[in-house]
C-alpha cells in the first residue's frame, strides 16, 4: 500500500489539533538527531518526547513524539519522518484510533507541618508513591495521563513544589493493533 | 574462524566503489584521507579528478551524475574538505541527484578532541544530505558503501556522506559483496493500480487539463521521459516544464509550453492558473512554480505523482496522490489510457488550445535586437544565436548554468530536445554551480559540447576551476553574459527598492580574456551584435576550453515575471507589452 493520505479537505483546516506521533528506528547513532533536526529545521514543535530500544537486542527503538499543528502540518511531519533512511514505520496514534498515553513524573515537595502533611494527602489521592523522603521533604512519583499529572503538579505548587522531572509520555494504541 | 584479512579500509573502499561500478571519483586530497590516496595510486579501475575546491567536487559529481543517470562520487578531506563540499551537498539535496561523497576524519581515537582539521561530519552535513554515515568499525565499511549508493540511487535521489577516520582506512578490514535489501529505506516506486484507474477517469473528462513535468522525470530515466513524450502526444494535452523538467519533453514540439513559474511563459503560468485539471509528475509544487499559494489553480482537480511523499499535499492539497517513480507511474499511465474506452471531451480540448494559443500569441518571450552595426547585444538574444549555431552543428550538447539572469534567459530561450541534457542549480540556487558542473559533464561525454552559460557574477565564485579544466584538457565552453550586475537582484532592486542599486554592481571585473589565457585556455570577446555570431562560432570551432566574454544590455530584466506574493494571472510582461500594473504586496516583499 502506498502510504496514507487523509482527504483533501481536512488538509484545508487550519485549526490546530495535537497529534501523538510513533515512530519505530533503527537503534543507530544520529538517528535521534535527525528527527529531532527534522523538528527544528522544519519549524515544527515538541511537545513531549521519549526515546529507548525497545526490543530484545536493543536494535530498534521507539520514539513517542507529542506535537501540534494544523492537518497538513501534521501530515507533513509523518510524511517526512517517514523517509528518514533509518525510520522503520510511523503511526499516528491520535489519527488511527484510541491510544494509551501514559507519562511518569518525579516530583520534589520541600515543607513542614501543615503543608507536608497535605502534600501528603494530596498525593495519596492521585495514587502517587513516595520514593524519597526526609523529615523536610518528599519525591513523589506518579504515572499517568499528562493532564493528571499537570493537574498533580498545579495542586503541589501551594505545598511547597520544589523541583520536576516528568518523563514524557510513551504510547501505544488500545487493543490488539500493533504500529 | 574468519579468514585472515589481508586488505586495508582503503583498498576494501575502493573495491566497494568498483564493485558499484564507480569509474571516476573527484576529490582533493589532504591529511585524513592520504590512505585512501595512496591506494588510488595504485590502482587502475578508478580515475581521480582532481579539483581546485572541494565545493567543486561535488557540483562535478552533480554534472557527471545529472548526464550520466549514475551515483557521482566525491573524495574530500576532514574539518575544511568537508565543510568546502556542505554547499554542494545541499545543492545536491535540493534537486535530488544521487552523490556519495567520502569525507576523511580524524582517527576514532581523536574524535571529539578538537583534533586539526576535525569537524563534526555527520552532524554539519545531517541536515545537507539524504542520509550520512560515520564508520566506527572495519567490518561495517563495505556495507556501508553499499549502503550509501543504494540510499543515493533510490527512492528519491540525493547525496550521502560517509565519514571515514584514518584509523579506519588504515586497519585491515573484511569485504562484503553488495547488499541487495536494505533494512529499513524500501521506497514504493510501482503505483497502486486503483489510483492510475482513477487519474485515468479524471483525465479523460478534462475540459481543460495540463502536465505539469518536473525534474522527477529526469531522475527516472530516459524512459520515464520518453513514456511521458509518448502519454502527452496520445492524449493531446498541453505540457510545461520546472526548470527542472526541461528536456523531459521536447521543446519543439508544438504541445509544449515552454517552462512555468517565476520567469514562465504566459501561455503556461495562464494554463495552469485556468486548468480544470492538473497532472503533476516528478514536481513539488515549490513557491517559484506556485506564486501565491491561495490563488494557485483554485479550480482545477489535481493529481499528483512523486516518489516521495512528503512533497504530496506539502504547499498544495492534491485531490489525488500517487506516490511512485515517474516512469513507472507514466508506463501505467499509458498502458491505463490505451485500456480505457471512456471517450475524450474533444470541443473542449479543442477550445483550451484556442484558449493557450491567444495567450501563446501574446508572445511573452519577446525582445527587440538592435540589428545594426555596433548594436548592443541583448542577453536573450545571445541565448538564441548560442542555441540555434550549436543546433545547427548537430554536436551532443549539454548545457550548464550559474545562477541568476542569464540562467533563466538559458532556460526561456535555449530549446532542449532530450532528458539529461540541461544542469542547473535549481532548488538552492548556488551562484558558482555552473563550470564545475560542466566540468563533470565533460568527464563524462568527453567527445561532447558543454557549455556553461554564465554571469559575470557567479562565473567568479569557482573561477579556479579553470584550472582542472586546463590539467584535464576539458575543452568546456564557458559563455558569460556580462552585464556587469548581479543582474537578478539588481532587477529585484529596480522593481521593488527604488532602483537603488546597493551592491550590486559588478565593480574591478577581471579581463576575461586574459584569464583565459592564464588558465591555459582560450579568450574571446564580443562587444556588439555584429560580432556575435563569429565569436560563437569560434568557441565551438576552438579545441580548447574557452571563455567567451559577452557583453549584453546591462538594463535588460528578465520577463515575464511573477513578483513575489502574486498570482499566476498577475505576470509582469516586458517593456514589449503593456504594462500590467500589478505591483508588489508587503506580503510580497518577504518572500524571496
Amino acid at each position: 500500500m502506498q502510504s496514507w493520505f487523509p482527504p483533501m479537505a481536512s488538509l484545508s483546516d487550519t485549526t490546530q489539533r495535537s497529534a501523538t506521533i510513533s515512530v519505530l528506528v533503527d537503534n543507530e547513532a544520529g538517528v535521534l538527531a535527525r528527527v529531532i533536526g527534522l523538528f527544528s529545521g522544519r519549524g515544527y514543535n515538541i511537545d513531549s518526547l521519549t526515546v529507548a530500544p525497545v526490543d530484545a537486542g536493543g536494535r530498534r527503538s521507539r520514539i513517542n513524539i507529542v506535537t501540534s499543528g494544523t492537518s497538513m502540518v501534521i501530515e507533513q511531519i509523518k510524511a517526512q519522518l517517514d523517509r528518514l533512511v533509518p525510520v522503520h514505520c510511523v503511526a499516528d496514534l491520535t489519527m488511527e484510533g484510541p491510544h494509551v498515553a501514559r507519562e511518569l513524573a518525579l516530583v520534589k515537595v520541600i515543607g513542614v507541618g501543615e503543608k507536608r502533611v497535605e502534600a501528603m494527602r494530596v498525593a495519596d489521592t492521585f495514587r502517587a508513591r513516595v520514593v524519597d523522603t526526609t523529615l523536610g521533604s518528599f519525591v513523589f512519583e506518579l504515572t499517568g495521563a499528562t493532564d493528571k499529572i499537570d493537574a498533580f503538579i498545579e495542586l503541589m505548587r501551594d505545598l511547597g513544589l520544589a523541583e520536576v522531572s516528568r518523563s514524557g509520555i510513551a504510547a501505544l494504541a488500545r487493543g490488539t493493533r500493533v504500529i | 574462524m574468519a579468514a585472515e584479512l589481508t586488505q586495508t579500509g582503503a583498498e576494501i573502499l575502493l573495491r566497494a566503489l568498483k564493485d558499484q561500478g564507480v569509474e571516476v571519483i573527484f576529490g582533493y586530497p589532504g591529511g585524513a584521507v592520504l590512505p585512501i590516496y595512496d591506494a588510488l595510486f595504485q590502482q587502475n579501475a578508478i580515475r581521480h579528478i582532481l579539483v581546485r575546491h572541494e565545493q567543486a567536487a561535488v557540483h562535478a559529481a552533480e554534472g557527471y551524475a545529472r548526464s550520466t543517470g549514475r551515483v557521482g562520487c566525491v573524495l574530500v578531506t576532514s574539518g575544511p574538505g568537508a565543510t568546502n563540499a556542505v554547499t554542494g551537498l545541499v545543492d545536491a539535496l535540493m534537486d535530488s541527484i544521487p552523490i556519495v561523497c567520502l569525507t576523511g576524519q580524524v582517527p576514532t581515537h581523536l574524535i571529539g578532541n578538537d583534533a586539526f582539521q576535525e569537524a563534526d561530519t555527520t552532524g554539519i552535513t545531517r541536515p545537507a544530505t539524504k542520509h550520512n554515515y560515520l564508520v566506527k568499525r572495519p567490518e561495517d565499511l563495505a556495507r556501508v558503501v553499499h549502503e550509501a549508493f543504494y540510499v543515493a540511487s533510490h527512492g528519491r535521489p540525493g547525496p550521502v556522506v560517509i565519514d571515514l577516520p584514518k584509523d579506519i582506512v588504515i586497519n585491515k578490514a573484511p569485504y562484503t559483496e553488495p547488499t541487495v535489501q536494505h533494512p529499513s529505506y524500501r521506497p514504493r516506486t510501482e503505483p497502486e493500480a486503483g489510483l492510475i484507474a482513477k487519474a485515468i477517469a479524471m483525465l479523460k473528462q478534462a475540459k481543460r487539463p495540463i502536465i505539469y513535468a518536473g525534474g522527477g522525470v529526469i531522475n527516472a530515466g530516459p524512459e520515464a521521459s520518453e513514456a511521458l513524450t509518448q502519454f502527452a502526444r496520445l492524449t493531446g494535452f498541453p505540457i510545461t516544464n520546472t526548470l527542472m523538467g526541461l528536456g523531459s519533453f521536447p521543446s519543439s514540439d508544438p504541445q509544449f509550453l515552454g517552462m512555468l513559474g517565476m520567469h514562465g511563459t504566459y501561455e503556461a503560468n495562464l494554463a495552469m492558473h485556468g486548468c480544470d485539471v492538473m497532472l503533476a509528475i516528478g514536481a513539488r509544487f515549490d513557491d517559484r512554480i506556485t506564486g501565491r499559494l491561495d490563488a494557485f489553480s483554485q479550480g482545477s482537480q489535481k493529481i499528483h505523482i512523486d516518489i516521495d511523499g512528503s512533497s504530496i499535499n506539502k504547499n498544495v492539497p492534491v485531490d489525488l496522490p500517487i506516490v511512485a517513480d515517474a516512469g513507472k507511474a507514466l508506463g501505467a499511465l499509458l498502458a491505463a489510457w490505451n485500456a480505457s474506452d471512456a471517450p475524450v471531451d474533444k470541443p473542449a480540448l479543442t477550445t483550451w488550445w484556442r484558449q493557450i494559443d491567444v495567450w501563446r500569441s501574446k508572445d511573452s518571450l519577446k525582445f527587440n535586437q538592435d540589428m545594426k552595426r555596433g548594436g548592443i547585444i541583448k542577453p536573450q538574444y545571445a541565448i538564441k544565436r548560442l542555441f540555434e549555431l550549436t543546433k545547427a552543428r548537430g554536436r551532443e550538447t549539454f548545457i550548464t548554468t550559474e545562477v541568476g539572469q542569464h540562467q533563466m534567459w538559458a532556460a526561456q530561450h535555449y530549446g532542449f530536445e532530450k532528458p539529461n541534457r540541461w544542469m542547473t542549480s535549481g532548488g538552492l540556487g548556488t551562484m558558482g554551480y555552473g563550470l564545475p558542473s560542466a566540468m563533470g559533464v565533460q568527464i563524462a561525454h568527453p567527445d561532447a559540447l558543454v557549455v556553461d552559460i554564465a554571469g559575470e557574477a557567479s562565473i567568479l565564485m569557482n573561477i579556479q576551476e579553470m584550472g582542472t579544466l586546463a590539467q584535464y584538457r576539458l575543452p568546456v565552453k564557458v559563455f558569460i553574459l556580462n552585464n556587469q550586475y548581479m543582474g537578478m537582484v539588481r532587477q529585484w532592486q529596480e522593481l521593488l527598492h527604488g532602483s537603488r542599486y546597493s551592491e550590486t554592481y559588478s565593480n574591478a571585473l577581471p579581463d576575461f580574456v586574459k584569464l583565459a589565457e592564464a588558465f591555459h585556455a582560450t579568450g574571446m570577446r564580443a562587444q556588439s551584435v555584429d560580432e556575435l555570431d563569429d565569436v560563437i562560432n569560434a568557441m565551438l570551432d576552438c579545441p580548447t576550453a574557452v571563455i567567451a566574454d559577452i557583453a549584453v544590455d546591462q538594463a535588460e530584466n528578465c520577463f515575464p515575471m511573477i513578483p513575489s506574493g502574486a498570482a499566476h494571472n498577475e505576470m509582469l510582461l516586458g517593456p514589449e507589452h503593456e504594462p500590467s500594473g500589478v505591483g508588489v504586496t508587503d506580503a510580497g516583499m518577504v518572500l524571496v
